[in-house]
């Protein structure tokens, strides 16, 4: 495969769950939320209980996607910033690392300006930790949970 | 490219259908997502142009059950099958863990079908995989309509790796869990050997 496979630990994971809680409350935030590129969620915070994050994140990570794919058409690199305006609700999207994105929704309480402040402090803070994730996931030894699965496992999943 | 969340326990995967315009594929979708229960799906997203056609995807999220205490959790994902969608349908491929080819047996579309298929091992080159190594799988759809190639013929013509594929009808949902369940099989025996 040509990426290394997406994996995510405890350690990393209550990192980057620290960067995004500080991320709601010093952006005055509404929801903050990490996907990776292929639309997976990897974190939320904020008030999470009334969207729905899984469609969200699978729309954000198509839309970073064809961002990509026009920044390709105009030979840019990527357009790693993105900011859509609504009557109550904005959006801003940041690329981080050219792996991972940053969603920040937020209403009148904040501000377009706050919200970039605090998006790039918090996006160099998650680069470092993604950094390390990965060279953590690259090292030679870790065991998957998966190499013991059995056919039967497998079977089991499908009886309805 | 699977998700392994061990915070949460869950393991995430991608399933993207392929194939050409009109073939079925967000039909697929539609019948999975009438025929599972509430509690193991998520909302279905279609972005589709006025006349429903998939202009970028439909996604349906999917929860298969527990395997060693991990949440199976698989994102369906289809292409827009009209040609000039191309863009589109490489992005869709990104970080994509398993392959449903929805072929239409019609006769007048075994042309579209081919193309489709050489479509998708060039796309899917473009993404660093190989057609050979991504777990896939073949459906024959519309089976029941009557101007339909035998199946012997589409086979030698789209399936020359014989990998697994199914006969069906999307619309009555006839091959279409058996089709999903053998892509899953395939992509769950890929994860065991560290893919």
């Amino acid at each position: 495969m040509v990426n290394p496979q997406m994996v995510m630990y405890e350690e990393e994971f209550n990192q980057i769950q620290t960067v995004v809680d500080r991320l709601v409350r010093e952006a005055n935030a509404k929801v903050v939320f990490i996907v990776d590129k292929n639309g997976q969620l990897i974190a939320a915070s904020g008030e999470v209980d009334n969207i729905d994050t899984t469609s969200l994140a699978s729309l954000t990570a198509g839309n970073i996607a064809a961002t990509g794919g026009i920044a390709k058409l105009l030979r840019e690199n990527e357009f790693a910033t993105q900011f859509h305006e609504g009557e109550k609700a904005n959006i801003h999207i940041q690329l981080v690392g050219n792996r991972v994105i940053l969603v920040v929704i937020f209403d009148s309480k904040s501000s377009l300006g706050l919200v970039r402040l605090r998006v790039r402090k918090a996006s160099d803070e998650l680069n470092r930790i993604f950094e390390a994730l990965l060279s953590k996931v690259q090292e030679p030894g870790g065991d998957s949970p998966f190499a013991e699965i059995t056919d039967e496992d497998i079977d089991n999943l499908f009886n309805d | 490219m699977s998700f392994i969340n061990y915070m949460a326990r869950e393991i995430n995967c991608k399933i993207v259908y392929y194939g050409p315009g009109l073939c079925g594929k967000t039909t697929n979708l539609q019948y999975i997502y009438e025929r599972t229960n509430p509690d193991a799906k998520g909302k279905m997203i279609s972005l589709a142009t006025e006349t429903e056609r998939t202009l970028f995807f439909d996604f349906l999220p999917l929860s298969l059950g527990e395997i060693r205490g991990f949440k199976t959790r698989f994102h369906l994902y289809t292409v827009p099958g009209q040609v000039f969608y191309d863009a589109s349908r490489k992005l869709i491929l990104k970080g994509v863990d398993g392959v449903i080819f929805v072929a239409d047996s019609q006769m007048e579309r075994l042309e579209a079908n081919q193309e489709s298929v050489e479509n998708l091992r060039t796309n899917l080159a473009e993404q660093g995989y190989s057609l050979e190594k991504v777990p896939y799988v073949i459906q024959y759809n519309k089976r029941d309509l009557p101007n339909v190639v035998p199946v012997e013929e589409l086979r030698a013509l789209i399936n020359p790796m014989n990998v697994p594929d199914f006969e069906a009808n999307a619309r009555s949902g006839t091959g279409v869990f058996d089709t999903l369940k053998a892509v899953s099989r395939l992509v769950l025996n890929e994860l065991r050997r560290g893919g």
